[in-house]
């Protein structure tokens, strides 16, 4: 984002006191931020070095930043559960959730934008009702529709309810609106379609925002837990979030197995971490797209 | 809201209407086209579910068949009455529930609100490495919730990280998941208000709404503590992010002209830079008091609403009333009065903190909307 290009030109023209102060200021300021950078950073830290630590060394030094002896161990005890299903599991269910929020929002959000239709602005109030509707008050109502339905425990039940995304639509609703109609003008005029015009002149132009709205997508989907708890039972649609969290719930919880569920919490966290780094900018405009959505 | 809507075109879109590829009746039915899978989707998965609910909630309904079915008996409000009025042990669970999450609610929002605010002026002043300080304190706010659960278990474990940490400086820490006591308890007895082991009569022999005042007022516990470290922790970071952003919108003219003027650095804080984050802070604060009434993962990740029913949530008391003990309708009526409790809190909040600086709020409500709907794309791409 911006905030590193503008260093506020605040100081500059400050007369002599300020000369004085600043020093202290900044050396301040720089205390906080290493505090709290230790205070941020350690844990994850701890995470990967405990991961390749044995069982008694964890337990014994959780301080410690060397694992002696280093070793794998847990993550070779953590393949022997179903940890790779639930990888898998995570995968597909991810990239349905993205595909179909980033497709159904962006129709949607170009139709409330840019086209006449009767029930518009009934459909975009009801878009905004929804968005105010707290998420885990409908985990109940979800499991009944879903049961009712009789797609309850079924892959379906997994990925479909995720891609029902009101905040999607409201941002790529935001982002159209933000574009000049003139070229589409253009394309019509040359005679295209409507969904023509959408598809090979609109969405190339929504390149950022689609991009945020994958990003959110992917990182919303592979770390929700609620509506997996809600929405299947079967051990074999276990996604990483519901399967790891019985690594801490279920039997294996019972000892003292740090060092196999925190590789588990690294393992699972690494797909998003590599998206985060890579697109970072398009989540801090997520961030402030999602301040909207409050 | 910036761009001109489509047909705004005027005297260019006139000819293409004539010539038909974007007519009136072809725009309506593209409309609807468009915008009913995304329409029909949240209908069947957000607004039928709510209305499902609703019902379930006043049936006795155990989770066996349709709750549509004849065998199925309505008894009105006898499921809100259950949890809110008539004294029994559902009420006393789902009111120890309340006062869990209020006493969580009260130290989450100001702490988290508090450490986003300052990190995002502290980097927002002239800082090397800012980059890296925006990354580390973002970047938990992206990972799951179970995997930041695992890591903090492990962190707050009897002989874990932050206890061997506290042995350093001679602290003898607590067994923090499994230690039901509650701050306020123990602080009166360090002070020798009273003796947690034989609490005052005057506040165990009655209070409201089922509980005593004895426990209404015994503060979060330390188990409760720990998550709300957790989720602080957790969450300041995003906020901080909507702080940092709010702070470029801070007009740099009015400061200089406020440096000109004399004013030293708390009161340019006070008169320039605070009342310009009023809107994000409003947005902060509302934001923190929906997301924390809904705590859920943690608890069913970490505690389970144990020690002694200390960190039991209306969410999570709401699931267990309904997967567990197959209360539906029961289960049904709280998730329905926690959001009644968050709709009501939300508007306070906004009732609150609107009457004064009305004005400069919506000026600068609008500036943020501004950059949002032009700069945040654009901004992003580069």
């Amino acid at each position: 984002m911006t905030t590193t290009l503008e260093a506020p030109p605040v100081e500059t023209p400050a007369p002599a006191p300020a000369r004085r102060r600043f020093p202290v200021g900044r050396f301040l300021a720089y205390v906080v931020l290493v505090f709290f950078s230790i205070v941020y950073l350690y844990p994850f830290l701890i995470q990967v070095v405990t991961s390749f630590k044995t069982d008694s060394d964890a337990t014994n030094s959780p301080l410690s930043l060397l694992p002696d002896p280093v070793t794998t161990a847990a993550f070779g005890r953590l393949f022997d559960t179903d940890f790779a299903l639930w990888g898998f599991n995570s995968v597909w269910v991810s990239v349905l959730v993205t595909l179909g929020r980033v497709l159904l929002c962006s129709l949607a959000g170009y139709a409330l934008a840019r086209l006449r239709f009767r029930g518009r602005s009934a459909l975009f109030t009801a878009v905004l009702a929804v968005m105010a509707v707290p998420g885990v008050v409908l985990l109940i109502p979800k499991f009944l529709v879903l049961n009712q339905l009789g797609i309850y425990d079924t892959p379906v039940a997994l990925f479909l309810p995720l891609v029902a995304d009101a905040a999607g639509v409201f941002i790529m609703k935001q982002f159209f609106e933000s574009v000049p109609a003139s070229i589409e003008e253009a394309a019509r005029i040359d005679g295209a379609g409507t969904f023509r015009v959408f598809w090979s002149v609109v969405l190339p132009m929504a390149r950022p925002a689609l991009i945020t709205l994958t990003i959110l997508s992917f990182q919303a989907s592979w770390n929700e837990l609620p509506h997996f708890i809600v929405a299947s039972q079967d051990r074999d649609l276990y996604t990483l979030t519901k399967g790891v969290a019985t690594l801490t719930t279920g039997q294996l919880g019972s000892g003292n197995q740090f060092p196999l569920t925190l590789g588990a919490a690294l393992l699972m966290t690494l797909p998003v971490a590599i998206v985060f780094f890579v697109f970072q900018r398009y989540f801090v405009a997520g961030a402030n797209e999602g301040a909207v959505k409050g | 809201m910036t761009a001109a809507p489509a047909p705004a075109g005027g005297l260019q879109t006139r000819p293409l209407r004539g010539s038909g590829g974007a007519s009136r009746a072809g725009q309506g039915r593209a409309g609807w086209a468009f915008a009913t899978p995304q329409a029909v989707l949240i209908g069947l998965f957000v607004l039928i579910p709510i209305l499902m609910a609703f019902w379930v909630s006043l049936t006795d309904w155990r989770g066996r068949g349709s709750p549509f079915s004849g065998s199925v008996g309505f008894v009105g409000f006898d499921n809100y009455a259950a949890i809110l009025t008539e004294p029994g042990l559902a009420r006393q669970d789902f009111m120890t529930s309340l006062r869990n999450n209020a006493w969580y609610v009260l130290l989450v929002v100001p702490l988290q609100t508090a450490i986003a605010l300052g990190l995002a002026l502290v980097l927002n002043s002239r800082i090397r490495a800012k980059g890296f300080f925006r990354t580390a304190f973002y970047f938990p706010t992206v990972t799951s919730s179970v995997a930041i659960s695992l890591v903090f278990i492990f962190l707050f474990t009897g002989g874990g990280a932050v206890n061997a940490l506290l042995g350093v400086f001679g602290i003898d820490g607590p067994n923090w998941f499994s230690d039901s006591r509650g701050l306020l308890h123990l602080a009166g007895d360090g002070l020798g208000l009273w003796d947690s082991a034989n609490p005052p009569a005057a506040l165990t022999d009655g209070g409201p709404l089922g509980l005593t005042w004895w426990d209404w007022l015994s503060g979060p516990s330390i188990a409760l503590a720990a998550l709300i470290l957790l989720v602080v922790w957790t969450s300041a970071g995003g906020y901080m992010l909507m702080f940092l952003a709010a702070l470029q919108d801070v007009p740099a003219d009015v400061r200089e002209a406020a440096v000109m003027d004399g004013a030293n650095r708390w009161q340019r804080f006070r008169a320039v830079t605070l009342p310009a984050l009023r809107p994000t802070l409003f947005l902060v604060t509302t934001l923190g008091l929906i997301g924390t009434w809904q705590v859920f993962d943690q608890v069913y990740l970490i505690s389970q609403g144990n020690p002694a029913k200390t960190t039991l949530t209306p969410a999570y008391l709401s699931y267990t009333s309904a997967f567990e003990t197959g209360q539906w309708g029961r289960a049904a009526a709280m998730s329905f009065v926690l959001f009644a409790i968050i709709v009501v809190l939300t508007t306070l909040q906004r009732f609150l903190m609107r009457d004064k600086d009305a004005i400069a709020e919506r000026r600068a409500a609008r500036a943020v909307a501004r950059r949002r709907t032009s700069t945040t794309f654009f901004h992003a791409d580069r």
